[in-house]
């Protein structure tokens, strides 16, 4: 059985990831991992009419990027799994239109690069395929317009209020024996602990967090010394500090392992308030800085634990509260 | 002496906001709307005058000014044509500011894109 405990898969033959690539905005580009992206913009409209397109651009172009880095021929990826923040998530679609590879399309919020990550690496490691894409995208202006109010409405952002980063990143999950390798993945329950404040994700998403990490180190029998660090996604610095207080009433003190890509990607002189967030949050620090420091040595065991947060601008008018999700895949080299 | 009570007068009404802003889980646009509301009541009750009369612009530009230009117009034309005026006062009163919001902002549109910071 590849199955452990009641939510973990145990990889059977580990996929790999053989190639990656990253794309991010000119503010992110400033930020704390900018010599780990392969492409800069300098701006975030990048030649398109909208910034949908924009969106649309960037990830495909992370795509066809991530592929030529692998080596792998187009011809021989069988599965695009994309998803990004829009509705209908146009911006994989029509990416997906560009690039005519077999796309799955599918929506996690800002926690989709680990859902992709883990439903390629089932595929690959059930004899699926060979060689497939997990992308994500999500663009500040963007998600702006979707989640929250036009930029032409010029509103003022509340202090906990998250950046939501520009960006894509996209990586090649293969059956080719090659270090870094997704070992274990656990797929999150939806929790919703009653946080209806849509300017204040990282308070709603912590409790996601916490009860997948805890499911993890459960279903696996792992310990939080079995990794060399623990990623969240994008809880930020308020929601970072509730999943560790959380973490450490349930026994477990990660505090000097753990870390969150919302509060690592900008500097805090960038004044972001609470940090970044967007599906592009965990995907560019995972494809990004991640991937690049496990195959220099300098980590070999990480678990990304991407948060996302369920809601939509129609149930946050109707007064619901925030569900939310979190998925973990196992990084290590082996 | 006028710059500085409308400094003093709007910086206050603006320093509400900002408070509302960082303190609650309000929007920008529940805080619109609450000005402007706050401006139409305290109007009514005859207690926005003052502000206007101490801190001029200081009291008009903020959007608590709008609601106070809205009551203001209901009660004249409720004096005038009677209970019509309910009707016709408030926009009567405000066409000015309305027309020049709409004609501004179309232009600003016409000529600018927004951008992110």
């Amino acid at each position: 059985m590849k199955k452990l405990g009641s939510q973990t898969i145990k990889f059977e033959n580990p996929p790999s990831i053989i190639g990656t690539a990253t794309i991010v905005g000119p503010k992110e580009g400033q930020g704390r991992f900018k010599e780990y992206y392969d492409l800069i913009l300098k701006d975030s409209i990048y030649q398109e009419k909208s910034w949908e397109k924009a969106e649309t651009k960037i990830l495909k172009e992370a795509v066809e990027m991530a592929i030529k880095n692998s080596k792998v021929p187009t011809d021989k990826i069988e599965y695009l799994i994309a998803g990004d923040l829009l509705n209908q998530i146009i911006s994989a679609g029509f990416a997906a239109r560009e690039l005519g590879l077999p796309f799955l399309g599918i929506y996690g919020a800002c926690s989709t690069i680990a859902q992709g990550a883990l439903l390629g690496s089932m595929i690959v490691d059930g004899g699926f395929a060979e060689n497939l894409v997990a992308a994500v995208s999500s663009h500040f202006c963007t998600a702006e317009r979707q989640f929250r109010f036009p930029l032409e409405l010029g509103n003022q952002r509340k202090p906990t209020s998250q950046w939501t980063v520009t960006g894509a990143g996209a990586m090649v999950i293969s059956s080719q024996i090659q270090n870094p390798r997704i070992t274990f993945a656990t797929v999150g329950k939806v929790i919703d602990m009653g946080e209806a404040d849509p300017n204040d994700m990282g308070t709603a998403m912590a409790p996601a967090a916490v009860d997948t990490i805890l499911r993890h180190f459960q279903d696996t029998g792992k310990t939080p010394d079995d990794y060399d660090l623990i990623l969240t996604g994008d809880l930020g610095s308020i929601g970072k500090h509730i999943a560790e207080e959380l973490l450490k009433q349930k026994g477990y003190d990660i505090s000097n392992k753990y870390s969150d890509c919302g509060v690592l990607i900008f500097y805090p002189e960038q004044d972001v308030h609470a940090g970044a967030s967007g599906c592009a949050c965990a995907a560019v620090v995972t494809c990004g800085y991640i991937y690049k420091e496990m195959l220099n040595g300098k980590y070999n065991r990480v678990l990304l634990v991407a948060t996302g947060a369920l809601m939509s601008t129609t149930s946050t008018q109707q007064g619901e509260t925030i569900p939310c999700i979190a998925h973990a895949i196992s990084i290590e080299n082996l | 002496m006028d710059y500085v009570m409308a400094f003093i007068v709007g910086g206050l009404i603006c320093l509400v906001g900002q408070i509302l802003m960082d303190t609650t889980k309000l929007f920008p646009a529940h805080i619109l709307v609450l000005f402007v509301t706050l401006g139409a009541v305290l109007s009514g009750l005859g207690l926005y005058q003052p502000l206007v009369d101490i801190g001029k612009a200081g009291a008009t530009i903020p959007i608590t000014g709008f609601g106070h230009n809205l009551v203001t117009g209901v009660i004249q034309d409720v004096d005038q044509y009677g209970l019509l005026g309910v009707f016709t006062g408030a926009l009567r009163s405000a066409a000015g500011g309305i027309t020049a919001a709409i004609v501004f902002g179309f232009l600003m549109a016409l000529l600018f894109n927004p951008k992110s910071k």
